[in-house]
């Protein structure tokens, strides 16, 4: 009996390279503006959120820029009035948040590789797929004129009664996370629907890939929590328009009711936001470990489990906000709870490489820089979660530097790391090695430069959306912008080299990694229908044990 | 490495269940019944996001309501109860014949199915018939939402809370009133290809689902005529 | 390791800052230790498992000992500092009942203050040390927060509403005060100072207003200065010509000054006196009626500091 050790650059089958992909397939403007391809929606959706994420990141630049000196000054010049700044940083979380985290890797990853591991041709209704995009463009659209046409200033948190009278297209803003909203709420239900009934034969529950775990919990949050947002959204326009009286004291509104409406989606949001980062990881890890994945079931039930505990902690952003003591301490405690599910993840991951066999490509630069930045994220969770210290820190850059640091140092490092991972499959191309390692180092030193000194600025006392500052905090705040500099050139660096794979011709072969997934089942770049053949699950997923040949 | 290509069929296989004659079948399903059953999953999906989205404005007038009982109590007068029973009934019937529109389109039974829809717009119709008279009469009254109120002889005048509780009241009837009229819109759209005769045992998935989102409709309804017309 | 304390966070203006500073730490080093125990092994794992071609790896599933230790000891863990947590935050959560009301007003973008015998002042809190101090708080117009570092206490403030944050001070001196709730243009500029002193300056503060202003005497423009930045004018007005959100007060004395309606008036001791009490009866023209109201804020000399500043700024 042979035995063969699954090695790196294997191609698993002896599949001839297909002349015709879903990228080839047909030409035209309207072959991709109307297509039903899960995958070239992927694409599509990646365009457009790696565009917001380059507009988000510039007015996040621009942010730092201005708090490089307490006068606000570049070059002789002050580089923006306070009001302007106002609007610069509304935008920056808007944009964020609403075009680029919350779909980002559903939406873009999610949707190219989702059916692919599932052994599937396409998601469950590709039509609704195609009018998710439509809508987040239609959203991205809105957003961009309301910034035209002068910008909100409200914070992306539009906190009343400030919301309900400031000047501006608030209405206008507020109308385009509505639209975003339902984009979101579409890919969920695509995706929940498409996990139940369009699974391979033979792949049980049990058999998912982890990254579906991931996605799928993060579809029953998009589903559940985001309509409340919509409804949130209509009652603030409502608010404004009408003087309904729900919101603004001065109608006989209660402002903390919109506080509680909105968390009540944000919460949760932001589980939508690393649930998939998580996903992924979970995928990294034991592929660039060769080895199967320690406690597929612990990461499997903590994915479902942060979905649901998820809806119950909304108050722990209210702690100083003038919602009753009972709630502040309930919220408190169910705040820890939530913790260790996530705790649980790490140690797997951990397990997992424990006596693994690594190789340390690009991927796998990145799951460890998120190992590193997502464990400072969630431990700070801690200072915020616990009371006594909330009180100082809350609304201070200590929450700004925690945010970051699970939203960006985990979910965008994630992204990242799923991009290189599945850049050959979606392209067909290998991107160059040494300039991705390279920038994922970059990346993780600049990203602790900006943030990490973040939380001496929030625990020294300087509150957060401050155009001017005290003195005696400029030194933090030059450093970070430093740092801000850094992180924002190895992302630069990230951008052109992966454009320029875009050159080389398509040799990637189908499983650069050697890994176990379905989705290396199938040529880089897949063909249009995916599988020639329907495939048939007859192994775990993960399972690295060496296969008898022939 | 192998580079040598191959020409592939210009349609990947369809596995064991081979080619599949309805012309409604989508080729990722490999099954009639599998997408069937990945259509009404995802109908009761949204219907949970509509539950939600509902939900939302329930909580708000339970906290306003909290706040302003008496001025609650008091505008709520101004609904007329029968007017809310009549829509009640009405909606209540519309459920019953779309039950019967589904199951003729199952049957095969092409006339009843028409017949049937046909009844259920006209129930959704009386419904909106109805709503448009309780509404000009609160415009007439000054009944308005918000900074709109101008009515007089409140026991309480100055109050917030009477234009808060019309506030809710036209944005939840109005939203649900919006959702009828989408309804009578798909309805229609089925009506329609029902007389076309594309309904049949073999496949009557839209007029299902339909009927699942008029239920929900119905259902927010049956909330709805109590939380306002009846509280005490 | 106090020198690392007073690296990380603010001086310490209350006992009960020092009861947050050491949660702060215990969680610190708290947080150390963890992240070294995740990251230190990440990176032996990396390198002392690197690739090597052919080697074959464990086919590890789970370990459920393993996995109920790693779930349950680090929810005692968080089940602890919970309690520790809302140990400290049940004291700022409730003043004793001997406390010193002082209640605060916020409006965009300063603060007044109103003392238990009716006095007022803006832009500076005065209060004596070592003895607890609650404050009703509510905002005129959109939420602010009430944020003095040094104490480690914050607290909302909102319009229509009544909130309340207490500290008992035991060190003298000033001490920052600032909004942390984002309340427009110019919530970067909404501060105040918090001064603890003596119970016999805090009676003396009280009655007269104090007497700080006696050192001016002979230099009334630079008491007026002094108003200027404390009463919290100058986050709307400069003294430089520069256009901000109020006119500048360079070169208005005894100026004929055009208003929004056309009309023209001389800016003299009766205009500032109105502007002060009711500012939205006269807008300069090319400005908007924003500034809020300082009636009984400001004390008689502090006013006369204010003219005397505003002459001299030819």
């Amino acid at each position: 009996m042979d035995y063969q050790v699954l090695t790196m650059g294997a191609k698993t089958g002896s599949l001839p390279r297909p002349r015709k992909n879903y990228l080839n397939e047909s030409h035209g403007f309207m072959s991709w503006a109307g297509t039903l391809d899960h995958k070239r929606i992927g694409i599509m959706y990646l365009v457009g959120v790696m565009t917001a994420f380059l507009m988000g990141g510039t007015f996040a630049l621009l942010v730092r820029l201005t708090l490089l000196t307490p006068t606000h000054m570049l070059f002789g010049k002050v580089l923006m009035t306070a009001e302007t700044y106002n609007r610069v940083f509304t935008l920056h979380g808007a944009i964020m948040v609403f075009l680029f985290i919350i779909p980002a890797v559903p939406a873009s990853l999610g949707n190219f590789v989702l059916p692919l591991m599932l052994g599937a041709k396409d998601v469950a209704f590709p039509r609704l797929n195609l009018a998710s995009f439509y809508l987040w463009v239609t959203g991205a659209l809105m957003a961009i004129l309301a910034m035209v046409l002068g910008a909100v200033d409200t914070g992306w948190t539009f906190y009343t009664p400030y919301s309900t009278t400031t000047d501006g297209p608030v209405t206008l803003m507020t109308s385009a996370v509505f639209v975003l909203g339902f984009s979101s709420i579409f890919t969920g239900l695509n995706f929940i629907a498409t996990v139940h009934k369009l699974r391979a034969p033979g792949m049980g529950w049990f058999d998912l890939p982890l990254f579906i775990w991931g996605i799928y919990s993060t579809a029953l949050i998009q589903v559940l929590a985001t309509p409340v947002l919509g409804i949130t959204l209509v009652l603030l326009m409502l608010e404004r328009g009408f003087g309904i009286g729900i919101f603004d004291p001065r109608i006989g509104g209660d402002p903390v009711l919109f506080q509680h409406f909105f968390w009540f989606y944000s919460h949760p949001a932001v589980y939508i936001m690393i649930l998939p980062g998580m996903a992924i990881i979970s995928e990294l890890i034991p592929t660039f470990s060769h080895k199967t994945i320690f406690g597929y079931r612990a990461i499997a039930y903590s994915s479902v489990s942060l979905a649901l505990v998820s809806f119950i902690v909304w108050g722990h952003h209210m702690f100083v906000a003038g919602q009753s003591q009972l709630a502040t301490v309930v919220f408190s405690a169910l705040t820890f709870l939530v913790a260790i599910p996530s705790g649980v993840k790490v140690f797997n991951w951990l397990c997992t490489m424990y006596e693994g066999n690594i190789s340390l490509e690009t991927p796998m630069c990145y799951a460890i820089s998120f190992l590193i930045l997502f464990t400072i994220g969630g431990l700070t969770g801690i200072f915020l979660g616990t009371l006594s210290t909330d009180v100082h820190l809350t609304d201070t850059y200590f929450v700004v530097a925690h945010f970051h640091f699970v939203m960006m140092g985990g979910t965008v490092t994630a992204f990242l790391g799923g991009l290189h991972y599945w850049w050959p499959k979606m392209t067909g191309r290998m991107y160059s090695e040494k300039w991705g390692r390279t920038a994922c180092v970059l990346y993780t030193v600049g990203f602790n430069m900006t943030f990490l000194t973040q939380f001496f600025l929030g625990s020294k006392g300087m509150p957060r959306r401050y155009y001017n500052y005290l003195d005696q905090f400029q030194p933090l705040h030059a450093f970070s912008t430093m740092g801000s500099w850094v992180l924002g050139l190895s992302l630069f660096m990230t951008l052109a080299y992966l454009l320029a794979s875009l050159r080389k011709p398509m040799d990637a072969p189908d499983n650069p990694w050697g890994g176990t997934t379905l989705e290396w089942q199938c040529s880089s770049p897949p063909i249009m229908h995916n599988f020639e053949d329907q495939p048939v699950v007859a192994r775990d997923p993960y399972d690295y044990r060496p296969v008898k040949v022939r | 490495m192998s580079t040598t290509s191959v020409d592939l069929p210009s349609h990947g296989g369809h596995g064991d269940a081979g080619h599949i004659d309805d012309p409604h079948h989508q080729h990722h399903f490999t099954t009639m019944e599998q997408q069937f059953d990945t259509a009404k999953l995802g109908m009761w999906l949204f219907l949970a996001t509509e539950i939600l989205l509902f939900g939302g404005l329930f909580v708000g007038f339970g906290m306003m309501q909290g706040r302003y009982p008496r001025e609650f109590v008091e505008a709520h007068e101004h609904l007329v109860r029968w007017q809310g029973a009549l829509n009640t009934v009405v909606l209540l019937f519309s459920s019953f014949t779309m039950v019967m529109a589904v199951q003729s389109a199952k049957n095969n039974k092409k006339d009843k199915t028409v017949f049937f829809l046909f009844l259920t717009i006209i129930c959704a119709c009386i419904f909106l018939v109805v709503k448009y008279f309780e509404y000009s009469h609160k415009f007439e009254e000054g009944w308005l939402p918000g900074k709109f109120y101008s009515a007089k002889g409140d026991s309480i005048p100055g109050s917030h809370g009477y234009a808060t509780f019309f506030a809710f009241y036209f944005m939840m009837t109005g939203l649900h009133g919006i959702h009828i009229l989408a309804g009578i819109g798909l309805l229609s759209w089925i009506l329609m290809r029902a007389k076309r005769g594309e309904f049949s045992n073999a496949y009557y998935t839209p007029v299902d689902l339909v009927g699942l989102y008029w239920h929900i409709v119905d259902l927010i309804w049956i909330y709805l005529f109590p939380l306002y017309y009846l509280i005490q | 390791m106090e020198w690392l304390t007073r690296i990380m966070m603010p001086p310490q203006g209350s006992a009960f800052a020092g009861e947050v500073d050491t949660v702060y730490m215990a969680l610190f080093w708290l947080s150390v230790v963890l992240f070294l125990g995740i990251v230190i092994p990440a990176f032996w794992f990396a390198w002392r498992y690197r690739y090597k071609p052919g080697r074959v790896t464990p086919h590890v599933t789970h370990n459920t000992t393993l996995e109920i230790i790693w779930s349950v000891a680090p929810l005692l863990l968080c089940v602890g500092i919970f309690f520790w947590g809302l140990k400290g935050w049940m004291e700022y959560s409730v003043a004793p009942g001997e406390a010193m009301e002082i209640q605060i007003t916020a409006r965009k973008w300063n603060w007044a203050f109103e003392y238990p015998d009716g006095s007022r002042d803006a832009g500076r809190l005065h209060v004596p040390i070592n003895k607890p101090v609650k404050f009703i708080m509510t905002s005129e117009d959109v939420i602010h927060d009430f944020f003095v570092p040094d104490m480690r206490v914050k607290h909302d403030i909102i319009p229509g509403r009544y909130t309340e944050v207490w500290f008992t001070p035991n060190v003298p001196g000033e001490h920052h005060i600032t909004c942390a709730e984002y309340c427009g243009k110019g919530h970067s500029d909404m501060q105040a100072t918090l001064i603890v002193e003596s119970d016999a300056d805090f009676q003396n503060y009280l009655a007269t207003g104090g007497t700080e202003w006696e050192a001016y005497k002979d230099n009334m423009p630079a008491w007026g200065k002094i108003q200027w930045e404390r009463k919290g004018c100058n986050s709307c007005h400069t003294l430089d010509g520069n256009k901000s959100k109020g006119p500048s007060w360079k070169g208005i004395w005894g100026k004929m000054e055009k208003m929004n309606n056309g009309t023209f008036v001389l800016v003299d001791e009766a205009y500032i006196k109105e502007s002060e009490n009711m500012p939205q009866a006269k807008i300069v023209d090319g400005f908007q009626p924003i500034m809020p109201t300082f009636q009984g804020l400001i004390k008689p000399h502090e006013f006369e500091g204010i003219v005397a500043l505003i002459k001299s700024l030819q």
